[in-house]
């Protein structure tokens, strides 16, 4: 019985920890290699946590899948870039934060309210729109050339550990402080939902949309701040790729990949997000530096790249096996 | 009425379909417990019961949609187990819904062409062309599906698409896809809820000539008692998923437990 | 007062059951055939025909693909241009490695190999709906992508990693200038359309539909919502796989591995859209209606004395895709194929009002 139901999940589960025992069949990989590899893999993965969190949220309260996530990412990203170049950080950053939240404001005006009691579907292309709109839109405004973000860090890598493993490990500072920061802020918003009231009564909407409009929570206002913190948490995302990777118009592709977070995660569940997250980070990151070369070699391929859609993959896996995702609820449909 | 039916009785014959022990739960939540009952040929059977009682589950039970844990079903004889609702439709049962599920972007003769389905052999390329044989079953098939619209008396709506119709012709529509499926039994799912007296009345009409006609066997679902008395040979009934009674209509409006299940007494 | 189907009585089943059985509609349609096979090849410039019109009949018949399987059947699907992709690469290499074969089968071909990666990428609709297929979906745009990008097999080991290819030949005819171009691309878009008129209009155009509206209720009258669902991924994956082929041969010439990106996608999904899901005259609508829209946004402002960069075109032409699918799925959720049905309508009673 336990087999039969948690069989191929079991199996999933097998296969993602054989990838990651995998790489040092080849033995010229080095500890010291492999753990750079992984924290690369986690920095990477706390930061699509991060955009699939806003994602999660905006689920759960609204039953929106928004798609525009990786636009909200480019967008507040190159608000930031552009505002930075007028005024210091300090104040660009909650200058940024202050137009997504404008942004949630008239989306849940002009998109949602319009099209609310429509099927899912509808909404989600809704969002599809607003993707474009966006996209064209913050370029319009902010411009379509490739901007920097300088948050101030060194750049030059670090080692460390050496005294642990042969060689030490590099890390880059940058990186470290973002991924504190970036769990820092999930962490926050973890306990915004567990402890506050607006968390409750976001995690009531969340549960059932007229039940929690008949006790009196104004259903709009939620939207507007889940929408926001959404906002929010794309800005921070925004900024941390920024300054690593430039502002341009690939962040938006880039932020795209919490969807496969999501799937793996299961769309409701915050933990969901987290944990896939970073699974996604470390599974891409594995799969391009080690299995990468190996697929090159032996079918003579023009370059890796497999990272462009390794999440998908493994997310199309998920949905095969497990269509709700590891964290996710099952729901019956009723007839 | 009552001389309509005892005509009616004697068309009665062995049982059709047989529900042994069955038990269906959600989770921890017991949708059904230990439910048995016959149903046979040609008769009208209706199941009964408060909201909640598992009416509904009982038809998914039936119709595959849902697998319960215990019991069995025996239909014509054969057990049936994990049939999935494609095959139920195939071996002959059809149903309509409580809450309407039409198809709504389609027409009414659309929809009920729908029900003409299972029995279209045509393969898609011959449909893509429309060839021959794709055309002359097309066709063979309207046959069908205009005799029971003329039944049913929906011949102006034919091209409506259906979800711009009213309530109750809905309601229609649903059994004439359900009647195009030619099904030897019939489930219909509160066929009357929601309607207006005279609603109702058509609708009676129409589920008794069905039976009549047709020789269709029914199983419906209602819980508005006072409709289903009259036009029922038997009538079972459920509360919070066990069944409380069962029998002619005059045993079960007699039966205590009904009457004090109807007014909440026994809970 | 023109335009009235009073007095036209139909007194068979298969009279009632044509594909136009207002006499007004046939005429129009017969007009319009004769405007574009007589007039437009006489009076259309080149610029026309390569910008506008070519496109126009290639995207028209993708979008009919990505119709039938979104629109009839109600599977959401954000990948399309990867089976564009499949339709392309294999017949380019069909035509490299058999080059014998007529283009028409390898237009059939192509389409069969694109149906059968259709089909894989459509397995996961039968666990999962709507919006999850939509991520599915997303894993055949980026996996084929990288695909036709990396292995070099595919595109014949060009180093460039871009493919080129000869002009179309047909029966010995060599279809090379833009009004040949127009000719067999409206003929083959016109073929397309009526196998997709016939499908949408049969039995297994139903069973898409029903699973569309309802998908437990088809189960219950017997529709099986694998096949159905598959089906459905198939033949749209034909259809946009033959458009793909199109797409590469007809109208790009050569390409690269970016010509089928996630971007042509969501256009092909835009046209639907704004066109109308669930109607095959709403895909060229939509169609034409994408091509246009940049067309205008460069030349308007130009000819109003406010000439405005081809980057703030793109830019505007975005900002205007995305606030028009907004508009369309509050206003009009049917698109511009249900406004053309309503002045339709209109037009019955004119000039009376009821």
């Amino acid at each position: 019985m336990i087999m039969r139901k948690h069989g191929p999940v079991l199996a999933l589960g097998a296969l993602l920890l054989a990838g990651l025992v995998a790489p040092f069949a080849d033995r010229s990989t080095t500890p010291g290699f492999y753990v750079e590899v992984l924290l690369g893999g986690l920095m990477a993965g706390v930061l699509y946590s991060l955009v699939a969190l806003g994602f999660a949220l905006i689920f759960k309260a609204s039953g929106v899948f928004n798609f525009a996530q990786g636009a909200m990412v480019l967008f507040a990203a190159l608000a930031v870039a552009r505002l930075g170049e007028q005024m210091p950080l300090w104040a660009a950053i909650p200058l940024g934060m202050a137009i997504m939240v404008a942004l949630a404001w008239l989306i849940e005006r002009l998109v949602l309210r319009p099209l609310v009691n429509q099927e899912a579907i509808a909404l989600f292309m809704a969002t599809l729109g607003v993707t474009f709109f966006l996209d064209g839109f913050g370029q319009t405004i902010w411009g379509s050339d490739i901007y920097k973000i300088e948050l101030g860090i060194a750049k030059e890598p670090v080692m460390v550990l050496q005294s642990v493993f042969q060689g030490g490990i590099l890390v880059n500072a940058e990186d470290f402080i973002a991924a504190v920061v970036a769990a820092a802020l999930v962490a926050g918003l973890a306990l915004f939902f567990q402890m506050t009231p607006t968390g409750r009564a976001l995690r009531a909407v969340a549960d059932d949309h007229q039940a929690a409009q008949s006790i009196g929570i104004p259903l709009n206002r939620m939207w507007v701040i889940v929408w926001s913190v959404a906002g929010i948490v794309a800005l921070v995302a925004g900024v941390i790729w920024g300054a690593k990777l430039g502002v341009q118009f690939s962040l938006s592709q880039v932020a795209l990949k919490a969807l496969p977070v999501v799937i793996l995660g299961g769309f409701t569940s915050i933990a969901g997000a987290i944990v896939g997250g970073l699974i996604i980070g470390v599974g891409e990151k594995m799969a391009e530096v080690f299995l990468g070369p190996i697929l090159v070699k032996a079918f003579d391929l023009a370059g890796g790249g497999i990272e462009n859609w390794f999440a998908y993959m493994l997310a199309l896996l998920f949905l095969l096996v497990r269509p709700e995702g590891l964290f996710g609820e099952k729901h019956i449909d009723r007839v | 009425m009552t001389g309509e039916s005892s005509a009616r009785a004697g068309r009665i014959g062995e049982v059709i379909l047989a529900v042994e022990g069955v038990s269906l739960a959600f989770g921890g939540v017991k949708a059904l417990s230990g439910v048995s009952f016959d149903v046979r040929e040609h008769e009208v059977r209706a199941i009964i019961g408060p909201n909640g009682a598992g009416k509904s589950s009982m038809l998914n039970v039936i119709n595959g949609v849902y697998h319960p844990q215990e019991g069995t079903i025996h239909y014509q004889g054969r057990e049936y187990h994990d049939m999935d609702p494609h095959e139920v439709a195939l071996s002959g049962i059809a149903r309509t819904f409580q809450s309407l599920a039409l198809f709504k972007g389609m027409s009414v003769l659309d929809n009920i062409m729908s029900g003409r389905n299972l029995k279209m052999r045509s393969n898609i390329l011959l449909q893509a062309m429309r060839l021959g044989p794709a055309l002359r079953e097309e066709i063979e098939h309207r046959e069908v599906v205009e005799g029971i619209i003329d039944f049913l008396e929906i011949q102006a709506y034919r091209k409506t698409q259906v979800g711009r119709l009213p309530y109750g012709l809905q309601k229609r529509v649903d059994l004439a896809r359900a009647l195009a499926m030619e099904p030897r039994i019939l489930l219909l799912d509160e066929p009357m809820a929601g309607m207006n007296m005279e609603e109702k009345q058509d609708m009676c009409r129409f589920i008794l000539d069905v039976n009549d006609q047709f020789g269709t066997t029914i199983v419906l679902i209602e819980h508005d008692m006072s409709v289903v008395m009259d036009i029922s040979d038997r009538v079972v009934v459920l509360d919070y998923g066990k069944k409380i009674g069962d029998g002619s209509p005059d045993e079960v409006r007699a039966n205590q437990a009904v009457v004090d299940a109807y007014l909440g007494v026994s809970h | 007062m023109f335009y009235r189907e009073n007095g036209q009585f139909k007194s068979s089943y298969a009279s009632d059951q044509q594909m136009l059985p207002i006499l007004q509609d046939r005429l129009f349609m017969a007009g319009l055939l004769v405007i574009a096979f007589a007039a437009v090849p006489f009076f259309a410039t080149d610029y026309l025909f390569l910008s506008l019109l070519i496109p126009f009949l290639i995207l028209a018949l993708a979008a009919i693909g990505l119709n039938l399987v979104v629109g009839y059947c109600g599977q959401i699907s954000l990948g399309h241009a990867a089976f564009m992709a499949v339709g392309a690469y294999a017949a380019y290499n069909l035509v490299l490695r058999l080059p014998q074969l007529n283009f028409l089968v390898v237009l059939v071909l192509a389409g069969l190999i694109a149906a059968a990666v259709g089909l894989v990428f459509g397995i996961p609709s039968l666990r999962i709906k709507g919006l999850y297929l939509g991520v599915a979906t997303l894993a055949a745009q980026f996996f084929m992508d990288w695909l036709f990008a990396r292995v070099k097999w595919f595109t014949n080991y060009a180093h460039s990693g871009s493919v080129q290819t000869a002009p179309v030949e047909v029966f010995g005819w060599i279809v090379d200038t833009p009004v040949e171009k127009y000719l067999f691309l409206l003929v083959v878009l016109i073929v397309f359309t009526l196998i997709a008129k016939n499908l949408v209009r049969s039995h297994i155009g139903r069973e898409w539909m029903a699973i569309r509206d309802m998908d437990v209720a088809a189960e219950v009258i017997g529709i099986r919502p694998v096949y159905a669902k598959l089906t459905a991924f198939a033949v749209s994956s034909f259809y946009v796989g033959v458009a793909g082929a199109l797409w590469g041969f007809v109208h790009l010439g050569s390409w690269e591995p970016l010509a089928f990106s996630l971007t042509l996608s969501l256009n092909l999904l835009f046209m639907i859209i704004i066109g109308g899901m669930g109607s095959l005259l709403g895909s060229y609508f939509g169609a034409a209606f994408i091509l246009m829209l940049p067309i205008l946004l460069n030349q308007v402002p130009a000819m109003l004395g406010v000439p405005i960069s081809t980057a703030m075109a793109s830019h505007l032409e975005f900002m205007i895709f995305g606030a028009l699918i907004v508009f369309f799925l509050i206003v009009e959720p049917h698109g511009l194929a249900r406004l053309w049905a309503i002045g339709k309508e209109k037009l019955r009673l004119w000039p009376f009002p009821h």
